[in-house]
């Protein structure tokens, strides 16, 4: 079973990233940009028929590994 | 005093630690990551480089290696366990130190000297050191410290903040801070301050001719604590 994840930056850490492809974006003249924050997206391919028990393990995942909780979120999508 | 450096895929600047503490007189042992148990040791050092490539997040992926157990044991136990810049990175992710190393502020890599301020000397690292200002060299695109609000007030509180990139003179600003790290952070301690992480390089600043010698002081400094 394919389980997706999405780790992002939590609201108020700085992303620089993000910041340098929100103004080359708004120099393209799509000026209508406001913000960008960048994430990551996992696909994980885990051996588990039972959907519940598949995100319960991403989840411990998640918190163990994928994501560092000092300043991102992830979802399980 | 018996040292041991830690080697990770992607490491490079453990041999280089290898020759600074063997000139000082450190009796130094090289250890693979894939090694279940540490010589004995009373300093552990995880050298700088790039580990697994930085892929994740720096750091993330060696603070899961096998010999990280034995060196989160000896760290409890009150051992000097020592990372620099990347070994600062895996420390952050083994939870030994609080906070982590994000990217720079302004996304470049900084390879430069720069003076960084002494904030603690009730360690075993600074404790007697001749000079508050040194003069060191930073190598690295993840330097700039964060953590919560509450992390850097227990940080505070409990004179865990190490060194703090400054000038010459000791001043401590925005415009002597390289990488945008809060509160100018270059290093931190454990609450025990027995685990020391630093993003400046103190192995690169240990001969008078080709750096400057305030590396020396630092390494020599550890040694005569010890005795």
């Amino acid at each position: 079973m394919k389980i997706k994840v999405i780790v992002t930056l939590k609201n108020g850490v700085l992303d620089p990233q993000g910041k340098a492809i929100q103004q080359t974006l708004n120099g393209m003249n799509f000026g209508n940009v406001e913000d960008v924050r960048q994430g990551k997206y996992f696909e994980i391919e885990v051996k588990e028929k039972d959907e519940k028990k598949a995100k319960s393990s991403v989840d411990d995942m998640c918190k163990k590994l994928l994501a560092n909780l000092v300043i991102e979120d992830y979802k399980i999508v | 005093m018996r040292s041991s450096v830690i080697i990770f895929p992607g490491s490079n600047c453990d041999r280089d630690m290898d020759v600074a503490l063997k000139k000082f007189g450190f009796k130094n042992q090289m250890v693979w990551h894939n090694d279940q148990s540490i010589p004995k040791s009373d300093l552990i050092v995880l050298p700088g480089g790039f580990s697994y490539g930085d892929y994740l997040r720096c750091g993330s992926i060696a603070s899961k290696s096998k010999i990280i157990k034995s060196v989160i044991d000896f760290a409890n136990s009150g051992g000097l366990v020592l990372g620099i810049c990347n070994g600062f990175q895996i420390l952050t992710e083994t939870g030994l130190l609080n906070g982590i190393l994000q990217q720079n502020k302004f996304l470049n890599f900084i390879c430069s000297n720069v003076y960084v301020k002494v904030k603690d000397k009730q360690n075993k690292y600074f404790k007697d050191l001749k000079k508050d200002v040194l003069e060191l060299h930073i190598a690295h695109n993840e330097g700039n410290y964060f953590c919560s609000d509450d992390e850097l007030k227990s940080l505070e509180d409990n004179n865990q903040i190490a060194v703090t990139y400054c000038g010459i003179d000791g001043t401590e600003n925005e415009t002597t801070n390289p990488n945008g790290a809060i509160k100018n952070i270059a290093g931190i301690f454990n609450k025990n301050k027995n685990v020391l992480g630093m993003m400046p390089h103190p192995e690169r600043m240990i001969d008078k001719y080709l750096s400057g010698e305030d590396g020396s002081l630092f390494f020599k400094n550890i040694l005569d604590n010890f005795k």
